[in-house]
């Protein structure tokens, strides 16, 4: 019988709602154990981005409790609404209707952003495409969001990126690199833009010198962000998870008396 | 002790008949004694049932109804509430498990003729419940108030729109307003809270009642009432308590709730296939999802409706979309007339109708994907020879279940 | 017969072991459903602790009832000189005159039941069955006591207590009106609802 239920089971996995994205995703394995890099992501988010992005549905409290940060450090130092008391939700004092003049429409909020994307994959990667693109109102286009509305908050931070051409090793027609017949040196060719991203590169470059930080760091500062919105998403993740653990080897031992019990009455007629 | 209890069970008995209740449906119901794996379905959707009216209860103790408040009233349970988060995943994965165990209670039963004289009133009882089912759920979807439930909820209300002359009347008066809104979802919550959890319960009974009166079917398709003992009771037949109540259900509702739990604990969103995406932003009247596809239990019949992409007799594909997915909806309520085989089970049948039935699940899976994608040409066309095979299988059911040779029933169980 | 015997024995085993973890079973999974029904992170929020400005407030006065802490009615009096005065002239016709039982911190179990003696700070709910009493502060006459010195009366029950909170004997309620942990930010600002020095 458990033999016919796992393979009804593996009827289920292996389904994973596809979206297609403009440019494929970076990689971003995220961490709820790692508590310095909530704090350090929820950091960023007060300072950066919930002038314009809520939290609505979290509280400061429960972020408190679950991020390991003290209430009074938190009240000083991570909630800038005055009128905000500990238990309140993290929303902010910017009007749909301002920030519809400001941006063309209300930032969204973005407690639920991960799960809405279906994982911290999209943000990560959203917030290292920007690129220089004058013809835009903030100067600024994004590679995963063509035309985005919203400003590169992170701009200092991270510096100028613009689109530009690589070279990158040539692939013959049987889809091998091609080598110089003579140095055995792989051969390069100068790619842009698409065929870039076509073949797994970034058509993106820094402006050296224009950011605060080296581009680990700024990677690292967007994992923290990407890290923090992933636990919004889903607080109760790492209870759930813990309790379904419990929960599943009580029913394994619960199982075993009662397979052993009602093949005690299946003998019987069998 | 055993005295006062007896006392006491004589009390009641002589007022409500309870002992003779439990003897007749539990400790002297004989059921056959060759139930096998497809014989869990039915009682673990009794399981699921439960489940889901207590988790329901519950979950609108917090819930708010309206259109400003239902989405922060989910997320509230999901944060605010104490083990708000569980009552909610126990509910939306029980829609899908329900589904789920629904779906291969049918197929036993189709497998194993079980809607055959005398049965099809049960049968019937069934599909009204598959119904009445199918409805709760679109209900329940859009609670919530997700951005992707929305607007399924309004594909879903504007095919009434599709039948001639009233349909737009008729979809106005459905909503109670010109576009999905908090009236409707209103009116939904009501229905989804009140009515049709009644319903169900109330056709749950029958169908109960009416299999109990007539008895199982079972794998081989053989009437165990033809052979009796001396006092009357099916050689064949075992008592369903305790043999099958605890022999043979219990350990399988503990084996599915551990596949529940791990879903539920650590799969809630089951990929995007049981919470969808785009219902974690608040339902938008002004912006619909790129892809609008319903939860995966409905995609078989979403699928048809979407293969229907040509007028026919002066009259739109939508129409007849409409009536085609009614139509795969309801036409399997009328098996029992359209099977005419002499024996029940697929076992002993000939290949025509194994073939057939075959053909026809791997058409409903494959209808069941299509579903779930964008439609391209070639998956309309797909989707086109799947639903003619889908409705290939019951109407020329008349035509091979007569023509085919079936091999001889035993007159016993085989053991 | 020795074999069926044994068999029996691991059959009754068997429920009993089945029954037991069963039973630990539908225990367990009634904790989400009876848990759920606790104050949620929104009451609790609703219910945190309240500043409040008492420096308009003038003897005699009661600030309140305010849908506050907790949400639950709150009293902030101000009680005159005179009030304080007689407020234990006639500790006969009380039920707790000394405030024994634990309805008050320790800081308020006094004879003015406050720290400072003129502000009073209450939960407006009766200690009967938890209806808010008024405020009669005037010494007079009242229909349901001839001899009223001015303090709280319950009109769902008849229950009284005087200025500071304390219960009358023979009326339904058992015990003086409580006390909520309160503390002075300055000479103007109370807060209500926790203790000095907690976080």
């Amino acid at each position: 019988m458990i033999k016919n239920m796992l393979i009804l089971l593996l009827l289920i996995p292996g389904f994973v709602f596809a979206v297609e994205t403009a440019i494929p995703l970076d990689e971003m394995e995220p961490d709820l154990n790692d508590k310095a890099s909530l704090q350090r992501g929820m950091k960023t988010f007060m300072n950066y981005c919930h002038a314009c992005h809520s939290l609505k549905y979290q509280r400061y409290q429960r972020t408190a409790d679950d991020l390991g940060i003290p209430h009074n450090l938190m009240m000083e130092h991570l909630v800038f609404d005055p009128s905000a008391q500990i238990g309140a939700l993290m929303d902010n004092v910017l009007s749909d209707d301002t920030a519809k003049q400001w941006f063309g429409a209300a930032p969204p909020d973005l407690t639920l952003y991960t799960q809405l994307k279906g994982g911290p994959g999209y943000f990560y990667t959203y917030m290292r495409s920007f690129y220089e693109d004058p013809t835009r109102p903030f100067g600024v286009n994004n590679l995963l969001f063509e035309n985005v509305g919203m400003p590169h908050v992170l701009l200092d931070l991270q510096g100028v990126q613009r689109k530009v051409c690589k070279d990158i090793p040539k692939l013959a027609a049987n889809g091998g690199e091609v080598r110089d017949p003579l140095t055995g040196e792989s051969v390069s060719e100068e790619k842009c833009g698409e065929e870039l991203i076509e073949r797994g590169y970034s058509p993106l470059g820094l402006v050296e010198g224009t950011g605060q930080l080296s581009l680990e760091e700024y990677d690292q500062v967007i994992y923290d962000l990407a890290n923090f919105l992933y636990y919004t998403g889903d607080p109760s993740r790492q209870d759930r998870e813990r309790i379904g653990i419990y929960v599943l080897l009580f029913l394994a031992f619960f199982y075993v008396f009662t397979h052993l019990l009602g093949r005690e009455y299946s003998k019987e007629f069998h | 002790m055993s005295a006062a209890f007896k006392n006491f069970m004589d009390w009641i008995d002589a007022r409500l008949p309870v002992t003779e209740t439990f003897e007749k449906h539990m400790s002297k119901y004989y059921a056959p004694k060759n139930f096998n794996f497809w014989y869990f379905f039915g009682v673990l959707a009794t399981v699921v049932l439960v489940s889901q009216l207590f988790t329901g209860i519950w979950l609108t103790m917090s819930y708010v109804p309206t259109a400003e408040g239902a989405f922060a009233s989910v997320e509230y349970i999901m944060r605010d509430v104490d083990y708000g988060w569980m009552l909610r995943y126990m509910h939306s994965t029980g829609a899908s498990a329900f589904f789920f165990v629904v779906y291969l209670h049918m197929f036993r039963g189709m497998a194993y003729g079980s809607y055959q004289k005398p049965r099809e009133l049960i049968w019937l009882l069934g599909m009204l419940l598959f119904v009445a089912l199918m409805a709760e759920g679109f209900f329940g979807y859009l609670l919530p108030w997700g951005n992707l439930a929305y607007w399924a909820g309004q594909v879903i209300v504007s095919l009434a729109g599709a039948i001639p002359f009233v349909g737009e009347d008729l979809a106005v008066w459905v909503r109670g307003d010109f576009n999905i809104s908090g009236i409707t979802l209103n009116r939904f919550f009501a229905l989804h809270v009140v009515l049709l959890p009644l319903v169900l319960i109330v056709l749950v009974f029958l169908h109960i009642l009416a299999l109990h009166e007539v008895g199982s079917n079972n794998p081989d398709g053989v009437d165990i009432k033809k052979h009796l003992d001396e006092d009357g009771t099916p050689l064949d037949g075992i008592p369903f308590h305790p043999y099958y109540t605890i022999g043979h259900d219990l350990p399988a509702i503990v084996a599915f709730l551990f596949f529940f739990c791990i879903v539920m604990f650590f799969y809630p969103e089951g990929g995007g296939y049981l919470i969808e995406r785009p219902n974690y932003e608040p339902a938008n009247p002004l912006k619909t999802p790129e892809l609008i596809v319903p939860v995966w239990y409905y995609t078989p019949f979403y699928s048809m409706l979407r293969a229907v992409t040509f007028p026919l007799f002066g009259v739109d594909a939508k129409f007849w979309g409409l009536v085609v997915m009614a139509g795969a909806i309801v036409i399997p309520a009328v098996l029992p007339w359209l099977d005419r085989s002499p024996v029940k089970s697929i076992r002993y049948k000939g290949l025509g109708s194994k073939i057939f039935l075959a053909v026809f699940i791997v058409a409903f899976f494959i209808l069941g994907y299509l579903g779930t994608k964008h439609p391209t040409a070639e998956r309309t066309l797909i989707a086109q020879i799947c639903t003619a095979i889908y409705f290939g299988y019951f109407l020329l059911m008349p035509w091979y279940t007569q023509v085919e040779k079936t091999k001889p029933v035993p007159e016993r169980v085989p053991s | 017969m020795r074999e069926r015997s044994a068999n029996t024995r691991r059959r009754n085993f068997l429920i009993g072991a089945t029954s037991v973890v069963g039973a630990a079973g539908v225990v367990g999974a009634a904790v989400p459903f009876v848990g759920s029904w606790n104050p949620s992170a929104r009451a609790l929020a609703a219910g945190a602790p309240i500043k409040l400005d008492i420096s308009k407030l003038a003897p005699g006065e009661i600030l309140g009832p305010l849908r506050a802490w907790r949400d639950r009615p709150i009293f902030v009096v101000k009680r005159s000189e005179e009030m304080l005065m007689k407020l234990n002239s006639r500790n006969d016709r009380l039920a707790d005159p000394d405030s024994s039982r634990p309805q008050q911190p320790e800081y308020a179990k006094n004879e003015t039941r406050s720290i400072r003696p003129d502000i009073l700070v209450l939960e407006g709910l009766c200690t009967h069955l938890g209806c808010s009493p008024q405020f009669k502060p005037v010494v007079k006459p009242e229909q349901f006591d001839t001899e009223w010195l001015g303090g709280f009366f319950c009109a769902c029950h008849g229950s009284k207590f005087d200025l500071a909170g304390r219960v009358y004997s023979g009326v339904p309620a058992p015990s003086n009106l409580k006390v909520p942990p309160h503390y002075y930010e300055s000479d103007a600002v109370i807060v209500i609802g926790k203790e000095e020095g907690v976080v």
